[in-house]
């Protein structure tokens, strides 16, 4: 016996049989921040046989409170997280591939990985609900279990989708929420990132040992700082006619319409982000958003203008945005959803 | 009126009187969430005319996007 997974196969719910089962699996982790970070480790010491990690951004400082594979030296050299990830990760545990891909996890991209590999299980550790339904469609398309996780302050709560057994995200949320707190805007401890990541990989273990009885099949929260705790069993939310899920799917996530769509602009330095869904902000409100974080915020009937930085993010009304100060695509849309969720 | 909500014994104002009311007691109301009202899930469109009476257990779960 492999003395490295000793403890976990002494655990009876594991096993020898299920050890073997976690190291047959692939997992695609779309996200590499604080919850990637957290279930990347975790299920790399499970000794699973493949992990994919996409994300589209670089380690900085602010990361460091809380991602817990990332070093002072990532942040010095702006490595690109899913590197460092991936760096960190084959130190941790040799026996496990590592592909990492730096880049987004748009709806084009995350459907040519899934229908060429065919990996076992996804895993959200993504920062914003455009990519969390693109994530839900291709599950859905793909019968391929997805583990919902989030987290803001000391509040976070998590759900495993399990196509044909559950409802899925867009049963649960209709529209995409917008204009709700983010990390970036309302701060994260980490003992709130640990506790996502824990009810992610728990589940994520049953799955990979095909444990299907044990899986929790609730939906639940909990606030670390105000004490409570809730979970709903939520079966009766599945719509048969649901687009993702129900009879006749069309999984609109996937179709251009519905695509978070970004033009570079021609010799302005910008980048124009438009999201999914048309949003409705209150302009005035999301100025006095940016202002409480000590940005300075200007608005105007029609738009919300915000100093990040050395650039600067121009938000309409109906969630369109230009970046200014960069040509880059996945910068710009990492401000965009860091700060606007 | 007092409530059990996510398993916290609490008294709510008298102006509270439906899941809205509640909602918009927490803060909540311009947040997607789901709310279940002794262990039976209310649908949103059901919110305003779901009224609740002393005692109820309520389970309210919002969702956020960071991560």
């Amino acid at each position: 016996m492999n003395e490295r997974y000793s403890r976990q196969q002494l655990f009876a719910p594991i096993g020898e049989a299920g050890q073997k089962k976690i190291r047959e699996k692939h997992v695609v982790l779309i996200g590499a921040g604080a919850l990637g970070t957290g279930n990347a480790e975790a299920l790399v010491r499970a000794g699973i046989g493949k992990l994919t990690i996409i994300d589209r951004d670089y380690v900085e400082w602010s990361n460091l409170q809380r991602q817990q594979l990332y070093s002072e030296a990532d942040a010095k050299e702006r490595l690109p997280k899913a590197i460092a990830a991936k760096r960190r990760l084959e130190q941790v545990n040799s026996d496990v591939q590592i592909e990492a891909i730096v880049g987004d996890a748009g709806p084009e991209e995350l459907e040519a990985l899934v229908a060429e590999q065919r990996p076992h299980l996804l895993i959200d550790a993504t920062d914003n609900f455009d990519a969390r339904m693109v994530i839900n469609d291709v599950a859905y398309k793909y019968s391929i279990p997805w583990i919902y996780g989030a987290c803001v302050g000391s509040y976070g709560l998590s759900y495993a989708f399990i196509p044909g057994r559950t409802p899925c995200l867009y049963c649960l949320l209709e529209t995409v929420p917008q204009g709700g707190l983010t990390c970036d805007t309302a701060g994260i401890i980490s003992p709130t990132v640990q506790m996502v990541v824990s009810y992610q990989t728990a589940e994520a273990l049953k799955i990979l040992v095909e444990d299907r009885e044990a899986l929790r099949g609730k939906l639940v929260s909990f606030d670390l700082w105000t004490n409570e705790y809730a979970a709903i069993r939520i079966d009766a939310v599945k719509r048969d006619n649901c687009p993702t899920c129900g009879h006749d799917p069309s999984y609109p996530f996937l179709s251009y319409e519905q695509q978070t769509k970004t033009a570079v602009l021609c010799g302005r330095d910008s980048v124009q982000i438009r999201p999914s869904a048309r949003r409705q902000y209150d302009l005035n409100e999301l100025a006095a958003l940016f202002r409480r974080q000590g940005l300075q915020a200007e608005a105007n009937p029609y738009l919300v203008s915000v100093s990040i930085g050395d650039k600067r993010l121009v938000v309409f009304g109906d969630g369109r945005a230009l970046v200014h100060g960069t040509k880059d695509v996945q910068e710009a849309k990492t401000i965009y959803y860091r700060y606007l969720g | 009126m007092t409530l059990i909500v996510n398993g916290e014994t609490i008294t709510v104002p008298d102006e509270v009187k439906t899941v809205s009311d509640l909602l918009s007691h927490f803060r909540l109301d311009n947040k997607l969430a789901i709310v279940e009202v002794n262990v039976r899930i209310i649908q949103k469109h059901e919110y305003g005319i779901t009224t609740l009476a002393n005692g109820d257990r309520v389970e309210i779960v919002h969702f956020v996007g960071g991560g």
